[in-house]
């Protein structure tokens, strides 16, 4: 058996591991860790300039590549900055593994130089951590690690190591299989309870498809696209979803909730049958609890236990993995659903769409963020392209206009509401993909994390940066019209902002200021074609106002549509 | 809000109290009272809980200690043996009239003394124990300590 030191045992694990990239920040704790990251070849090593962003980095690197991203941070500041990026990935169920630096064991709870109780403050937002206390158990905690964060409903997991470990020699031999006890995972859904929900589908009037996020992380997509496609029932989908079905397919009704289309909002309100799949019913998307989509039976599969009728009462559980459920409800489906059934609801679904289709006002004297971000995707012009949004204005008008054709094609922060997601997440799918990345940024988020910049230029990833640039924490300023008499407290970023061109610049990207259809046009065209990050700065119509829009706690029916 | 009983199976592993105890405070759920000890000759422990909440609450408990990943398994039967113990200190200077009376009823005993306090012990359900700290109030108790519940399934 080899005789390895801790950090060598790290090194092993994640090239055991497949791990391609490393997203990290260096510091005392950690310093034997990243001492071995510079003598190995077998990923690569990133930089970031903030733990944040490291974080965040890692997050877009699993949402693009459908892997586990992995994250390496020093104790004290270094880990607590890391928190934000581990929260977001948790609320999304992203699968990643954080390694933290520690004090040695000898000086743990003594308030060390840099010592903080890292596992104290991860435990509510990581899937599992790990405090590891003898170099015996490092090989087990971490295969045991990324066992958790990619099996089950994904998430984080963080492995807190002292730095006298990270030193320590040990036997090492990396375990093959591992089993847990505590942890197995439902993927198989009940044959009984399967059954019944495709009688259940063949009887109903008004069936509706509401895919999640699960529906990606499960690897379900194709199939969901064969069951749209043979049953003829109209699917919508969640902010987490965008992608599982083209963008095209008539039967897509789009995104529900709080920013969904009238239509697909009608739709669920007047459903006899709601299949939801791999979502969790989020206030965003269900508005007034006790309106939403009262004349319909629920059917829940979600292969999180807990979160099946938590927020809305589940008819019809299933406990499984959505990819694995579909298999074996498809042969039925196949036997008893008829296409033809559903046909007087796909057509009052349509009509619902002509009274109020999604549209907004075009003009030529100012530039609307919704033509931007539909031109965008004429001159992008592929399906593989990843499109990466901060949190605001601008990420409903991405989700609401953006042609998402394919999955993982949508990175954006769902649950958590991230702003300075954007800029290190583009980083992180810089390296998963070759595809062109695309940022859509809002000008307040865009700063929270704009030192990545540097990362960038120093990477050569090409991420073009499109600012939707209003001079306002745009968001808020429209609830602040609404609903706050129009007080602009904190809001208005009017002549308080950088240059964003010269930033690009002494970042070493590209920087363009456009105000017109044409200079935006000339510029993205020229920023596809370099190999530098560029940043693209909009100047868009400053009250541009994201509609529909449910106030919130209002019925999902009630929208304000202009 | 119904008073719910859980007895809760964790693997015997570092800061896996936290862990339940954060689930709980984190998601706003109270716990009323929670002991936990060393199953023998295994390696695990049972953590005993007693919380109140609806049904729905208690489901989303349920659910939500089931996905911490050192729980092994949550007992939720429909009857449980559910005894509290409690220690008073009397001073030996009131007058004891009655309690040996007292002490019979509620199967007590005198747990320690010296020349000073006598230390009661008693070992009860919770009603019963509220009742025998009203009881022992008359001889002006200095200190009283009281555990969480200790709960065992009647039927497997």
């Amino acid at each position: 058996m080899a005789k390895l030191n801790g950090s060598q045992m790290i090194m092993q694990a994640l090239k055991a591991e497949g791990v391609e990239v490393v997203f990290g920040y260096p510091g005392g704790a950690a310093l034997n860790i990243f001492d071995e990251t510079y003598k190995q070849k077998d990923f690569k090593v990133v930089l970031t300039r903030h733990e944040q962003a490291c974080a965040h980095a890692a997050d877009g690197y699993a949402r693009a590549s459908g892997k586990v991203g992995v994250c390496i941070v020093t104790s004290g500041p270094g880990f607590t900055n890391t928190i934000t990026g581990i929260a977001t990935a948790y609320m999304d169920s992203i699968p990643l593994v954080i390694i933290s630096g520690q004090v040695a064991n000898s000086l743990i709870g003594t308030d060390a130089f840099q010592e903080i109780d890292a596992i104290g403050i991860s435990r509510p937002c990581v899937k599992h951590n790990f405090l590891v206390k003898t170099i015996e158990e490092l090989p087990r905690v971490l295969k045991e690690a990324f066992y958790i964060a990619r099996s089950g409903r994904p998430g984080p997991v963080h492995i807190d190591i002292p730095k006298d470990i990270s030193a320590a020699i040990g036997d090492f031999e990396y375990p093959d299989e591992i089993s847990i006890k505590t942890y197995k995972p439902t993927y198989k859904g009940n044959a009984k309870q399967i059954k019944k929900i495709v009688e259940l589908i063949s009887e109903s009037k008004k069936p509706l498809l509401y895919l999640g996020g699960g529906v990606i992380s499960s690897g379900a997509s194709d199939l969901v696209r064969e069951l749209v496609e043979f049953s003829g029932i109209p699917a919508l989908e969640t902010l987490m979803a965008l992608g599982v079905l083209r963008s095209d397919d008539e039967l897509n009704l789009a995104m529900v909730g709080m920013h969904g289309k009238y239509a697909t909002n009608m739709a669920m309100s007047e459903s006899d049958l709601i299949i939801a799949l791999g979502a969790r019913f989020d206030d965003r998307v269900t508005g007034k609890l006790s309106e939403f989509a009262k004349s319909a039976k629920i059917v829940h599969v979600d292969i999180d236990p807990s979160s099946i009728s938590k927020i809305v009462t589940a008819d019809y559980p299933v406990v499984g993995d959505v990819k694995t459920v579909l298999e074996d409800m498809m042969p039925r489906i196949k036997e008893l659903v008829k296409k033809e059934n559903y046909k007087e609801w796909r057509e009052s679904i349509k009509r619902y769409n002509s009274i109020h289709p999604l549209k907004f006002e075009d003009s030529d004297d100012v530039l609307k963020p919704q033509w931007v971000i539909k031109e965008s995707a004429k001159i992008v012009n592929s399906d593989d392209a990843i499109i990466v949004t901060d949190v605001g204005q601008h990420q409903m008008w991405v989700a609401q206009f953006y042609p998402f054709n394919k999955p993982r094609t949508l990175l954006t922060s769902g649950g958590l509401g991230t702003m300075g997601y954007g800029l290190p997440a583009a980083l992180g799918a810089g390296f998963a993909s070759s595809s062109h990345v695309i940022n859509f940024n809002g000008d307040g988020g865009f700063l929270m994390n704009v030192q990545e910049l540097q990362t960038l230029a120093e990477n050569d990833i090409p991420v073009i940066t499109i600012i939707l640039n209003n001079r306002f924490l745009g968001m808020v300023r429209q609830w602040q019209t609404l609903f706050y008499d129009e007080r602009y407290s904190s809001t208005d970023l009017d002549n308080k902002q950088p240059d964003f061109v010269k930033l690009a610049e002494a970042f070493g990207g590209f920087g363009y200021r456009v105000n017109t259809k044409d200079e935006f046009r000339n510029a993205l065209k020229f920023a596809l074609s370099q190999k530098k990050f560029s940043i693209i700065d909009v100047r868009v119509d400053r009250f541009e106002n994201v509609v529909p829009m449910v106030p919130a706690g209002g019925a999902l029916y009630n929208m304000i549509l202009k | 809000m119904d008073r719910r009983l859980i007895s809760v199976i964790v693997l015997n592993e570092h800061g896996v109290l936290s862990r339940i105890v954060g689930l709980f405070s984190g998601r706003g759920y109270n716990i009323d009272s929670l002991t936990v000890a060393p199953i023998p000759e295994s390696e695990f422990s049972r953590v005993s809980i007693v919380t109140s909440g609806d049904e729905r609450a208690f489901e989303q408990i349920i659910k939500q200690l089931y996905k911490l990943i050192p729980v092994y398994k949550i007992i939720e039967a429909d009857e449980f043996v559910d005894k509290e113990l409690v220690l008073v200190k009397i001073p030996l200077a009131e007058n004891l009239s009655g309690l040996d009376a007292v002490l019979k009823s509620y199967n007590g005993s005198i747990a320690n003394s010296d020349d000073k306090h006598l230390i009661i012990m008693a070992s009860d359900d919770s009603v019963r124990i509220d009742n025998f700290i009203k009881t022992m109030k008359k001889y002006s108790p200095t200190d009283i300590v009281r555990s969480g519940s200790v709960i065992i399934e009647v039927r497997e």
